[in-house]
């Protein structure tokens, strides 16, 4: 049992940032809107938070950085696809390319600096607890937020009437624009909402998980986290439930290598990948089923007609 | 006008709206009064779309006032609109398929309630009006006439004082047209304005007590349907003579030149329709007529013939002149001398980003020797773009222009010469005049005759009945997959079609057609 204890510490340090971006990523999807740009959102998040960071000392000022990077870096996607009507999938990629170049340019002079890593809750007697006391008590509040806001995009999503709008401008946008809905303004929240999300999770990485800066720090988190979104045919419960999964198969490798069992590390990486592939021919054999839950106008332009 | 006390319920004084390139509403004036059942009448592109949207908040007028209960109003939002009291239903449907009914209903409902509340209120309204509808069901699987339902109780949820219809009976069975009818009435009784806006002339003159006529983007005239004929009103919406479709020329047929029997198919479309045993014998010189509601199988019967759905196992439940063809794609089916006109215009009938002379050439090239070699041969392409144009009369700046640049109806006239030139022995069209205007309708109606006359054999699949009573020969109704036997046009009635459109699915309670001699006796005026 040795074991077990640092591999679920390992297993929802890394499922964490999946969380986090992907939930963003539903909701831009769910409007209707594909932002390929998560990874290239996350590295500049990452990068705003650990800079802010380290020159203002203040973790909090670091995350609300991160934050407002992601958000930034969604707005040019939105003023592109959303007001100029550029193709989604092209500005999405090149979203992408631009925040590993504009990251590793911003955070060349933060090379091998060193932050103090945020600190994980400590509740008296819960933490202590042994075994289950550090799991569930001793995390630091990040990933305590990524939970509590997947639980609350589900409930948005399924219950409120926000929700209800938000994926009736993704079904339909022409029959949104024409009940009276802002479909423009809609998109447009919901992709910042989405690009918060994956400034948050780029934070996470640079000020928790790893507590540095080194170019390209994501690694793909971010194809992960799309991945994941179509992976979980866009339910936020299942979100969940993968990006754990996700999460434990990434860091299995280690596990697996320090027990002694030699699986390549380039198989292990690629299996998010083989899985969201073998989901996706799974729901595609039943297409009522991704009907249902998949919004129809993903990655359409809008415009309104005469 | 009941005189100068009581405002009308809306004035549309002077409104003027211009898009690029047109003038699509020029100083309209007229006015509806509570109570009043009035019809907007007009042709594709005369301006009643635009219109409806800025009488619903969708547009805003560039000139001239909405005036309601006798006090000016500016509308900015659909939701402005439906607090003032106006309901809008829409002509293609609003609806969010993935979504059930009362999740549909919430989001065109101006204020937040809680959803109990408001699941009871729509099962008031639909037992006060008798539209029956299960509030949990997804819309994806419902029927068109269902769907409508739908939009019309959201609208009678805000209690509205002018209901807005945008052709609300393309869809649906005569039956369900009665049913639509009687709503309505009730509606105006109780002192609700509505403005109907259909181009089926039959029924305005059933339901409307006064209608505007539109043309250009102008008013053209007023009248009172209830005096007038279909033709009459169709004259004032065209603006000419209407001609009705010479089939003089008794036709004799011929062998059958489209065998089907037994076809059975099952759709590989997520919402389609399965065929069940289809059966029809077309000779040439007939046109048979396919009846029904849309969503009946007609896609998918209209594919299995084009070849788009190949059936491997049983080549023989097709033949074209006795050859076997059920697993051939379309172009060695073309090769024996059939021709195809889909429904969908851009993009499955003509390529919209090509030229028209490219577009020719996409079907015609084998026919029409058009290519040698592999290479394209430009003067016979071109010369054959240029024929099409001058003999169907397509309005077009030449055999150059972009596909998609043309209107409906030009473009419909180019893709129906195109498959007539080829002079095919078997021809396949589907929904020929769909959103075509009523002087290229009737040419498109004219060149089928004669197409027929030379010998070929015709099949029309429309839903619109009035087109299959003023060309065919012959009328077989699909319901559910499954195919009528065939009837002459001569002994059989609208309401004995009306019925087997509704197949099992039929309306309860005892419905009248009212319509019915409307139909029969005027149906000239198909516009």
């Amino acid at each position: 049992m040795d074991w077990l204890i640092p591999l679920i510490l390992t297993v929802i340090t890394a499922s964490t940032p999946l969380l986090l971006a992907s939930t963003g990523e539903l909701i831009t999807e769910k409007s209707g809107v594909l932002n390929l740009g998560v990874e290239g959102m996350m590295l500049v998040g990452a990068i705003s938070g650990f800079a802010v960071t380290a020159t203002s000392g203040s973790a909090i000022l670091g995350i609300l950085a991160a934050i407002i990077a992601g958000m930034l870096m969604s707005l040019i996607f939105a003023f592109l696809t959303l007001t100029l009507m550029a193709n989604q999938v092209a500005t999405g990629l090149a979203l992408t390319i631009f925040g590993v170049g504009f990251s590793a340019l911003v955070g060349s002079g933060f090379v091998g600096f060193a932050i103090e890593p945020l600190p994980g809750l400590h509740i008296p007697l819960l933490t202590d607890i042994p075994l289950v006391g550090e799991i569930l008590f001793g995390q630091d509040f990040l990933v305590y937020l990524s939970i509590v806001m997947v639980i609350a995009v589900g409930f948005f999503l399924s219950r409120t009437r926000g929700g209800l709008i938000l994926k009736a401008v993704g079904d339909s946008h022409h029959s949104a624009h024409a009940i009276g809905y802002s479909v423009i303004k809609i998109r447009y929240m919901a992709t910042m909402f989405g690009g918060a999300m994956a400034g948050l999770a780029g934070a996470y990485l640079s000020l928790s998980y790893t507590p540095m800066w080194a170019e390209n720090m994501t690694a793909g988190r971010g194809w992960i986290a799309l991945a994941l979104v179509v992976f979980a045919t866009w339910r936020p419960g299942r979100l969940l439930a993968g990006a754990y999964m996700f999460g434990l198969i990434s860091v299995l490798q280690l596990h697996a290598q320090s027990a002694g069992v030699h699986v390549p590390s380039q198989f292990m990486s690629m299996l998010p990948y083989l899985a969201t592939v073998i989901v996706l021919v799974i729901i595609s054999s039943d297409r009522a089923k991704i009907r249902l839950n998949a919004p129809a106008c993903i990655g359409q332009a809008f415009r309104p007609a005469q | 006008m009941t005189g100068g006390s009581k405002p009308a319920q809306l004035e549309v004084r002077g409104v003027t709206k211009a898009f690029p390139g047109c003038l699509a509403n020029d100083d309209i004036s007229f006015r509806i009064e509570p109570g009043e059942i009035h019809a907007l009448l007009g042709e594709n592109g005369a301006g009643k779309s635009t219109l409806v949207k800025i009488i619903y908040g969708v547009l805003q007028a560039d000139q001239g006032d909405l005036l309601w209960e006798g006090k000016p109003v500016t509308i900015h939002s659909p939701h402005d609109a439906r607090e003032m009291g106006v309901g809008l239903v829409f002509q293609h449907f609003s609806l969010f398929e993935t979504m059930t009914v009362l999740e549909n209903i919430a989001l065109a409902m101006n204020d937040v309630r809680d959803m109990a509340a408001l699941r009871q209120q729509v099962i008031e309204v639909e037992k006060t009006y008798g539209l029956p509808l299960d509030p949990d069901r997804h819309v994806y699987t419902l029927s068109v006439g269902e769907r409508q339902r739908i939009e019309i109780v959201r609208c009678l949820l805000q209690n509205p004082k002018l209901l807005i219809l945008d052709e609300p009976t393309s869809v649906l069975t005569p039956q369900e047209v009665e049913k639509l009818f009687e709503t309505l009435r009730r509606l105006a009784d109780e002192g609700c304005a509505i403005l109907y806006i259909s181009h089926k002339l039959h029924e305005v003159k059933a339901l409307c007590q006064k209608a505007t006529v539109l043309r250009g983007g102008k008013v053209v005239g007023g009248c009172d349907p209830r005096e007038e004929t279909a033709k009459s009103m169709a004259e004032m919406m065209i603006g000419q003579k209407l001609t009705a479709p010479d089939r003089s020329g008794t036709r004799k047929f011929g062998d059958v030149r489209l065998d089907i029997s037994d076809l059975s198919l099952i759709s590989d479309e997520q919402f389609g329709t399965d065929l069940k045993g289809i059966g029809l014998k077309v000779r040439g010189g007939e046109i048979m007529g396919v009846a029904g509601v849309a969503g009946n199988g007609q896609n998918e019967l209209f594919q299995a013939l084009a070849g788009e759905t190949e059936i491997i196992g049983t080549p023989d439940c097709i033949k074209i002149d006795g050859d076997p063809v059920a697993h051939f794609g379309p172009r060695r089916r073309r090769r024996l001398g059939a021709a195809f006109v889909p429904e969908e215009r851009n993009g499955h009938g003509a390529v919209p980003d090509m030229s028209l002379s490219e577009n020719g050439f996409l079907t015609a090239f084998r026919r029409m020797a058009l290519s040698a070699r592999g290479l394209i041969r430009e003067v016979p392409t071109r010369s054959f773009a240029d024929k099409i144009i001058k003999t169907f009369d397509v309005r077009t700046t030449g055999a150059s222009a972009e596909a998609g640049s043309l209107s409906g109806g030009n473009l419909q006239k180019f893709i129906v010469g195109r498959e007539i030139l080829q002079d095919p022995g078997v021809l396949v069209i589907s929904q020929p005049t769909w959103g075509v205007d009523a002087g290229a309708a009737s040419a498109i109606h004219q060149a089928l005759l004669d197409l027929a006359a030379k010998g070929t054999a015709v099949l029309v699949i429309s839903q619109d009945l009035d087109e299959i009573f003023a060309i065919c020969d012959q009328v077989v109704v699909m319901s559910e997959g499954k195919m009528s036997a065939p009837r002459p046009m001569a002994d059989v009635s609208v309401e004995e079609i009306g019925l087997l459109m509704g197949g099992l699915h039929d309306l309860d309670g005892d419905v009248t057609l009212k319509t019915k001699e409307l139909i029969e006796g005027d149906r000239v005026g198909q516009a």
